[in-house]
């Protein structure tokens, strides 16, 4: 298991796209620059979606995994610099 | 700095900064974060697209507008839990219980027994039901947008719409398209 400490966790779990994503954008915006966010998904477009997300929003992927069936996402907050 | 640069300028260094370039310029394209989606059907399966990408592109960060033309102002009506169905006739792709021919899934009942099948599978799914992804769009503030002369067609008035729609022609959605790298036609 790594050793990544989130300070959020937010459960998508039983939910189907676009769900998981739009919970998590909601999520990561109440986070602060550097914080980390951990996410709990069981839909399988999530492994693609995720990393996706991830690189779009600028927020930065750490790792993921698979635990019992649930994919598990820690994601940084990246601020955006404009 | 060019000048640092100059002493040895290699093929694969240009090479490296004209991407360095690019990336540094489309980061800073505003039109990368703008999407635009024309939702023109009005069946249950069909109104899913639209609000499916327009919700995930508002996650990622993009202004959103979809603009509802034709039967596709049928997702924006107050009254579109009655007015999306969906038929299984000419439809081969439809999934059912049995193989079912045209003439028979065209009797009367049929629509709304599909309706009722489709709305009660993406529900055991837990797929997001039309009204919830209308929520989210408003409250991500997607732009939802009514085609103005398809509403005058059909003789709606904007009274016949959910809070928060606005209304617009072609040129309002082509002034938006043209500021979007992503713009869908479904």
């Amino acid at each position: 298991m790594p050793d990544i400490k989130e300070d959020v966790v937010l459960d998508a779990r039983n939910l189907l796209c676009p769900m998981p994503v739009v919970k998590a954008g909601k999520q990561i915006r109440t986070l602060e620059d550097g914080q980390i966010l951990k996410i709990l998904a069981t839909d399988r477009g999530s492994i693609a979606d995720f990393p996706a997300w991830a690189d779009d929003t600028g927020n930065e992927l750490l790792e993921w995994h698979e635990e019992d069936g649930t994919f598990v996402f820690f994601v940084r907050k990246v601020e955006e610099e404009d | 700095m060019l000048e640092t640069h100059d002493t040895k300028l290699t093929e694969d260094s240009v090479r490296q900064l004209v991407r360095e370039e690019i990336q540094r310029a489309f980061k800073k394209d505003p039109a990368k974060k703008q999407a635009c989606i024309i939702s023109s059907k009005g069946t249950l399966d069909w109104a899913y697209p639209p609000l499916i990408l327009a919700t995930a592109a508002a996650a990622t960060g993009m202004d959103v507008s979809v603009f509802f033309t034709f039967y596709g102002l049928n997702v924006i009506h107050k009254d579109f839990e009655r007015k999306l169905k969906v038929s299984p006739v000419g439809n081969p792709g439809m999934p059912m219980p049995v193989p079912m021919p045209d003439i028979v899934s065209s009797l009367p009942g049929m629509t709304s027994m599909a309706t009722t099948m489709m709305k009660s599978k993406f529900a055991n799914k837990h797929v997001a039901s039309i009204r919830e992804l209308l929520d989210v769009a408003r409250e991500s503030e997607v732009k939802l947008i009514a085609c103005q002369m398809t509403m005058d067609v059909f003789g709606y008035t904007q009274d016949d719409f959910i809070d928060g729609v606005e209304f617009g022609g072609a040129a309002a959605f082509l002034s938006e398209a043209r500021k979007s790298h992503l713009t869908l036609f479904i």
